[in-house]
């Protein structure tokens, strides 16, 4: 099938084909669900432990592989294990320094070793050591996508009821604990929903490109508006665009999904942000004729 | 001692010994996810130099060191923040996703995508004489510049505002040690991984922390109980022939840091008692 200017006939060619569906609904499952608690995770600069969790993914499927389970739930049970994990190690910041990031660079660096003795064990699963790194798009069933959709629900439905207090927490955790909220308790409860997040979208876009869905779209969406709700709405836009845009890119070229998702959402990130300092620089030779937030 | 391991123990030692000092200073900056980015970056480098038929040693340390300029020229006083190593990151690992694919399908030889797991993991039980030789003398290299700038840097790292208005260059001081950073990170691909360094460079330096306050004797111990990782790690492997060196080495240095939690807790309740007065 070949590209014509017709968008309405080029969609009608690629839905008609199983695994195309299937790949743009998953898609949209999880640009939606990265896009809002990646929203949560730049505001509480937790991109660092995202990307480990992230990354946990891989010996998970790797060991789930090796003794015969199914690979989504390796990745599920291991995500969530590391996100409680990183939550139960001492994050004081009371030292001097702050040891958080050397806890969680350290809780990375071991999963992926545990991950290459898997597949060290296991052997011959070279081949698929590279589509669990970079994602495999294009072969997902149907019931796959029933999974996905009941994490996702199960997710958004954690977070929005303790959407209101973990924003409270994560915008100024002083205040918030004076006030009584367990900010140690929210952030706990937030990190395993980033390993259920991250272990979902893993699947789909491989344990190294998660970024691409969990940290450009809300950082983008930030660079436009700190309010929360407009913020989310904006995320969830942009992970939108990227997931799509994307597909529809990989069906007509020879070159990777996973290559045309970090693209797509680095280039409208970078856009955005050029947007907005040349805004910004308007506005301040201006000062009167309002401007940019 | 076979020659195989001759090379792995000369390799690893100057790169464990890079990598504990460098981790060091990262911990203290809590720069370790600029760390992480860049050991990616070096994956990236790799397979765009294999993708144009290059040695993946020149793409490798070419494009380590250009990133860690760039992402510290974006970032506020040499230091970049949060979102813009997680951005520059992602594109990164496309493009390298990219290279992989052009690797695998244009380049004959190489069609199951070993190259890049070895690049990811490591190989260095794989390593020639000559490359052996050239990891350790980087590898010594990185070591000297870095103890050469350990005091200024120290200083700058620990109070950055008093440091710069003493004069100390912390813009500059910045910048060198991201490259510092780069370099460690593409040479350690080959005995590693690219994936992997960051436990090298992460673990002995939080447990050297945890073990003493002392920055220089710190600094030391850091270097000691990487370099003992790769040792151990290395003679384990070679033991159990079941067990990747990658594994075994990243093992050991998780485990010094895990047991530096109840003997630093036992130093720092030593050391309150003998500071309270009788």
């Amino acid at each position: 099938m070949t590209f014509s200017p017709n968008l309405i006939d080029d969609f009608r060619d690629i839905w008609s084909l199983m695994f195309m569906v299937n790949a743009f609904r998953a898609g949209t499952i999880v640009a939606v669900l990265a896009a809002l608690v990646g929203w949560y995770m730049v505001l509480r600069r937790q991109s660092f432990a995202g990307h480990t969790l992230a990354l946990v993914g891989f010996p998970g499927a790797a060991f789930a592989v090796l003794v015969g389970l199914g690979v989504t739930f390796g990745y599920f049970a291991f995500c969530i294990a590391a996100a409680l994990v990183i939550a139960a190690l001492p994050t004081d910041s009371r030292r001097g320094y702050s040891e958080e990031s050397a806890v969680v660079g350290t809780v990375q660096s071991f999963a992926l070793a545990l991950g290459v003795l898997f597949v060290g064990l296991y052997r011959g699963f070279l081949n698929g050591t590279n589509a669990l790194l970079f994602g495999s798009f294009l072969g997902i069933t149907s019931a796959q996508v029933l999974t996905l959709a009941a994490v996702a629900v199960v997710v958004l439905g954690v977070l929005a009821l303790v959407g209101r207090p973990l924003l409270f927490a994560s915008v100024d955790p002083d205040v918030a604990r004076a006030r009584g909220v367990p900010t140690g308790l929210l952030g706990a409860v937030f990190l395993v929903l980033l390993g259920a997040t991250v272990a979902e979208v893993g699947q789909i876009t491989g344990v190294l490109l998660i970024f691409a869905l969990l940290v450009l779209p809300p950082a983008t969406a930030q660079q436009l508006t700190s309010r929360p709700l407009p913020g989310l709405a904006l995320s969830v836009v942009f992970g939108l665009v990227t997931v799509w845009v994307a597909l529809f890119v990989a069906f007509y070229s020879d070159y990777p999904v996973g290559f045309w998702l970090t693209t797509i959402s680095f280039v409208l990130y970078v856009l955005v942000r050029g947007g907005v300092a040349a805004r910004g620089s308007l506005a301040a030779r201006a000062p009167l004729s309002g401007g940019a937030v | 001692m076979q020659p195989f391991m001759q090379h792995a123990v000369l390799a690893g030692t100057a790169v464990a010994l890079a990598a504990g000092l460098v981790g060091y200073f990262l911990v203290l900056r809590a720069q370790v996810f600029t760390a992480d980015a860049l050991s990616h970056t070096a994956f990236t480098g790799a397979l765009a130099a294999l993708a144009a038929g290059f040695d993946a040693r020149v793409g490798l340390f070419a494009v380590t060191v250009v990133v860690a300029l760039g992402m510290g020229l974006l970032g506020r006083r040499s230091r970049p923040d949060d979102v813009v190593i997680g951005g520059v990151f992602a594109w990164i690992l496309g493009l390298g996703v990219l290279f992989l694919t052009l690797y695998t399908s244009h380049r004959s030889g190489s069609g199951n995508g070993s190259g890049s797991v070895a690049v990811l993991f490591g190989s260095i039980f794989g390593l020639s004489w000559s490359r052996a030789l050239l990891t350790a003398l980087v590898g010594l290299a990185t070591c000297l510049v870095l103890l050469l700038i350990a005091r200024p840097l120290l200083f700058a790292s620990l109070d950055e505002a008093v440091a710069a208005a003493r004069g100390v260059p912390v813009r500059v001081l910045g910048l060198v040690f991201l490259v510092l950073v780069g370099v460690t990170a593409a040479e350690s691909t080959q005995v590693v991984g690219a994936l992997l360094i960051l436990g090298l460079m992460a673990a002995p330096a939080a447990a050297a922390i945890r073990l003493t306050t002392r920055p220089f004797r710190a600094l030391l111990l850091s270097g000691t109980i990487a370099v003992a990782s790769v040792w151990i790690g290395l003679a384990a492997s070679y033991a159990f022939h079941q067990l990747p060196p990658s594994f075994t080495i990243l093992a050991v240095a998780t485990s010094a840091y895990v047991v530096t939690f109840p003997i630093g807790g036992l130093l720092r309740s030593r050391g309150r008692d003998r500071a309270r007065p009788r």
